[in-house]
Order: C-alpha cells, then sequence, then structure tokens
C-alpha cells in the first residue's frame, strides 16, 4: 500500500454504488432508524419531520438538530444521511462535521439560496441532489454530487411526480446516446449543462453517478414501478412512518426493491400491508406549494 | 466451521477465450453493487447470473458476494433461505468470492458481536474498521501472485480483518500489516472493491479456480 487518499470521487461514487438496490428511509427517532434498519433498509435519513409532516407544520424547515443526528448515528450501523437547504454552506459544514455518511441537498427544506447550490466538490462527504430533468441532474453533477435521486413531489404518497421525473432523465439519456459528437456542445446549451459531464453520459448511456428515485413512493408497487422505469435505489419518506404498520410496510417495500421484477413476489409483499399513507392529489396543492419546484 | 483447505496452486492465465465452455458466475444480487461485478463478469468473457433466491444458485460455476451493506444483506440472505444452499455450493467446490460486505458475510468470526453468516473463511472482521465514510479511501494493493503491477484498491467503510487462521493464504497487507485480499482453498475474499475498477484480475483469478477445480476432479 503506497500513497493513501481519503474521501475521493471514486469513494463517494462508490458509497452510492454500495447502496444500489436496496431502500433508503426516512427516519424522525432512532426507534424508527432500528425498525427501518430490522426491515432491511441500506441506509437512513435522519429528520425532525418526514416531509407530509414539514407539508402540514409549514414554516422554514430546516436542517436537523445535530443532537438527533448523533442518536441515530448510535442506533444503527448502516449509512445515515441527513438534509441540508439548497446551497446552505454551514449546514452542511456541520452535518460534515458530524460525520454523516452522506448529505442530501434537499429542496424538502426551504431553500437558503435561490440562485446557487453548494459547491459540493469542496466537501469530503459525498452529496445526493434531486432532479426534475436532465439538465438538471447533469447540473447537481457538475457541481459534485455523487449521486442523484428524481425528486417526484415529496410528502404526497403520490407517485406521478417521480413517474414524470424518471421518465424525463431517462428519454433525455437515450436521445443524447443517440447524438453524433458534434451534436453534444448544442446539447449542453440546451440542458444548461457543463459540456464534459454532458459527453460523460452520452458516452456511458448512463448517469456517471447512480440514479435513484424520490418523493411520493407509498407502496410496494411503487417501489417496483420506479425501479422498472430505470431506478437504481428507492427513498421512502412519509411513505412508511405514516403508514398503518410501519414495519410490515418497511419490509415489503425492501422485497419489493430487490425483487422489482418477480410479480410473484410482488403479488405476495403487497397483501394484508393495511392502509397506506393518506395520498395527495397533486392538484389540491397550491402551486406555491409544489417542493419539486425549488432548486435551480 | 471454516472449511479445510485444498490449496490448488494457481493455475497458468488461461486465456478465458479459448474456455470450452462459457462460465456462468452468480453475483448475489440482492443490493449492492452486483451491476458492477456483472459487468467485470462480463469484460472475461463469461456470464453473470443474478441469484435473488436459492433456485438462481442452479447451474453456476462459482458465486459472487458483492459489496454493499452487509447488515441489509445478512437480513436479507436468510429472509430468502439462501444462507445454507450457499454453504452447500461452497461445500461442493463451487469457489466463492467476496468483496467488502461480501468478505464480511464469509468471515467465521464477526468482532462486533454479530452473528456470522457463511463461516466459509476462517478470519475474524470488524466491520467498519477503517472507519465512516469520511475515512472511505483509495490505495495501491500490491498481490504478488497477480503480477508486478498494483491493484487499485477503492476501500469503502471497509472491514478490517482482525485475525486470520493458519489455513488461510493472505495476498495483501494495509500499511499497519492487517490482511487486505486472502484466500482459502477456493473461497477468494477482498476488504476493497476491484470491480469499481478496469482491472480484471481478481475475477480472472475466480475463474481459474472453476479450471482448477476441473483439473483435479476431471471433465
Amino acid at each position: 500500500m503506497a500513497i493513501i487518499e481519503t474521501s475521493t470521487w471514486a469513494t463517494k461514487v462508490g458509497l452510492a454504488r454500495m447502496l444500489s438496490g436496496g431502500v433508503i428511509m426516512d427516519v424522525v427517532t432512532a426507534d424508527h432508524a432500528r425498525i427501518a434498519e430490522e426491515a432491511g433498509a441500506v441506509a437512513v435519513m435522519a429528520l425532525e419531520r418526514v416531509p407530509s409532516d414539514i407539508r402540514k407544520f409549514g414554516g422554514v424547515a430546516r436542517m436537523s438538530d445535530p443532537k438527533l443526528i448523533e442518536e441515530i448515528k448510535d442506533a444503527v450501523s448502516i449509512p445515515v444521511m441527513a438534509k441540508c437547504r439548497i446551497g446552505h454552506i454551514a449546514e452542511a459544514q456541520i452535518l460534515q462535521q458530524l460525520e454523516v455518511d452522506f448529505i442530501d441537498e434537499s429542496e424538502v427544506l426551504t431553500p437558503a439560496d435561490e440562485e446557487h447550490h453548494i459547491d459540493k466538490h469542496q466537501f469530503r462527504v459525498p452529496f445526493v441532489c434531486g432532479c426534475r430533468d436532465l439538465g438538471e441532474a447533469l447540473r447537481r453533477i457538475g457541481e459534485g454530487a455523487a449521486m442523484i435521486r428524481t425528486k417526484g413531489e415529496a410528502g404526497t404518497g403520490n407517485i406521478v411526480e417521480a413517474v414524470r421525473h424518471m421518465r424525463a432523465v431517462m428519454k433525455g439519456i437515450r436521445e443524447l446516446a443517440g447524438m453524433r459528437e458534434d451534436e453534444l456542445f448544442a446539447a449542453a446549451k440546451e440542458l444548461r449543462a457543463p459540456v464534459d459531464v454532458v459527453n460523460q453520459t452520452a458516452r456511458l448511456g448512463e448517469l456517471p453517478v447512480p440514479n435513484f428515485s424520490a418523493g411520493g413512493v407509498a407502496t410496494p408497487a411503487d417501489a417496483s414501478l420506479m425501479r422498472q422505469l430505470g431506478a437504481q435505489a428507492v427513498f421512502v419518506g412519509s411513505g412508511i412512518f405514516k403508514s398503518e404498520n410501519p414495519e410490515l410496510v418497511a419490509r415489503a417495500i425492501v422485497m419489493a426493491t430487490t425483487h422489482y421484477d418477480n410479480a410473484e413476489i410482488l403479488a405476495e409483499v403487497s397483501a394484508g400491508l393495511g392502509e397506506a399513507m393518506r395520498g395527495l392529489e397533486l392538484s389540491e396543492i397550491p402551486a406555491e406549494e409544489r417542493l419539486a419546484i425549488r432548486g435551480w | 466451521m471454516p472449511q479445510p483447505a485444498s490449496v490448488p496452486t494457481l493455475a497458468p492465465r488461461a486465456d478465458p477465450g479459448t474456455q470450452s465452455k462459457r462460465r456462468r458466475i452468480g453475483i448475489l444480487a440482492l443490493q449492492g453493487d452486483f451491476r458492477e461485478h456483472a459487468n467485470a463478469i462480463r469484460a472475461i468473457d463469461a456470464e453473470p447470473v443474478l441469484v435473488r433466491l436459492p433456485r438462481d444458485l442452479v447451474g453456476i460455476d462459482a458465486l459472487i458476494l458483492p459489496g454493499g451493506e452487509s447488515t441489509t444483506m445478512r437480513k436479507l440472505v436468510d429472509r430468502y433461505g439462501l444462507r445454507e444452499p450457499i454453504a452447500a455450493l461452497a461445500r461442493g467446490g463451487a469457489p466463492v468470492f467476496g468483496t467488502c460486505a461480501g468478505m464480511i458475510l464469509l468471515a467465521d468470526r464477526i468482532t462486533d458481536g454479530d452473528e456470522p453468516v457463511l463461516r466459509l473463511l476462517d478470519i475474524a472482521v470488524q466491520r467498519n474498521g477503517y472507519g465512516r465514510q469520511l475515512d472511505s479511501f483509495e490505495s495501491d494493493v500490491e498481490i504478488p501472485e497477480l503480477g508486478d503491477e498494483p491493484l487499485h484498491g477503492v476501500f469503502i467503510r471497509a472491514p478490517v480483518v482482525t485475525d486470520a487462521g493458519p489455513e488461510v493464504q493472505v495476498l495483501a497487507r494495509d500499511q499497519s500489516g492487517r490482511p487486505i485480499a486472502v484466500r482459502q482453498g477456493k473461497v477468494l475474499a477482498t476488504a476493497f472493491h476491484p470491480e469499481l475498477t478496469d482491472d480484471r484480475r481478481m475475477h480472472r483469478l475466480l475463474l481459474e479456480l472453476i479450471e482448477a477445480e476441473r483439473g483435479t476432479t476431471g471433465p
């Protein structure tokens, strides 16, 4: 063993790859975290409120109390993620100091900067960011995101936005992959994304970092749907701990994510779960309360 | 119980293209970087088979336990009844290769009190022994058996091997002298992730162990 380099790009993207095929669950207490780990979550997102409660509660949603994050870190051995506000460099520095394993620069919290996202290359901890389309995904990767998740509409239990965003990203990638090299410059301009990240994506035929799904997953079938549309893993927020039987639902969503293409197992795990979280029709949400529109 | 070692010498590097039969390599695909292992297997002209249920183990020549979250994988291995069938496959002589979380699944002892899973490798491991994500690192790894050119090791929340039994051949060590690549009979394990690089020598070694098996038992 010669030179040792820590917190490199390869280790950041590598951790994201280790979480592939799994479920990352929002938790608000150490007890929740233990339930999530027991159910087979690959990581937990430490939060003070799940998105559906953030929606209900209103006001400014900020980074969680470090004390809560520490309690959750102590409770489980799987990776612990935490959210900071878009553009809030100081919250991100605090989360890095707490040694969380991943930071989510998240539209679920109230943005701190309406123009700039965090320069994530400056951090040793890996970041995940949300997107609604390919341009947004590639801009975030250009800024140093080691994982992308489509946004969906968090806290609704409604999968429609997650599907819209995942389809937009995958269609965008297919279009890029079919282009001549000299067409990629114009594509980069159109996508408002760095040309090197655009070229890399076109060459690979996929994003250069893992592509997960978030925002609206409430049932095992939702998780399977997102995997079939191209998500390598799923984030589940309110869908688990706002359901009637969190343990059962958590376990079923984990199984549906692994066996996303096995209808026999999907039918089995979907049975007898009790009431899912109460969903929200998108038209019931006033435009200014949509979370997905945050981020630029 | 650790498997008694019948250590075959490394076969000369066979050109995979000349193999009489395209080898089918199972990859445990409950979660983790199974896709990167599948790409590595395709690159050496073998066929990856994703393993999610016991029936997927039928007809494979070797098995890879990928990187991922060992806590999650151990739960899912038992949920789908894979523990005993995988152990039986290894007892039957099929080579097995584990990376990172896969190494933990193979270990005979886990130092933080967790129950061991497959116990196919006479080592003790400490999960996340190198630290949390901020301590994840890259480093060259020298494995003389695989040539002079070092491998590039990507270590992600990697396990530390705190003890290795007498039957375990240590292929590489870290700067503190702790094993990071080991072999016992037909069981291979690394604390790092060769599948995240383009270097296929560890995967080729797995293929060679299948050939070694044919050599000893006849076609």
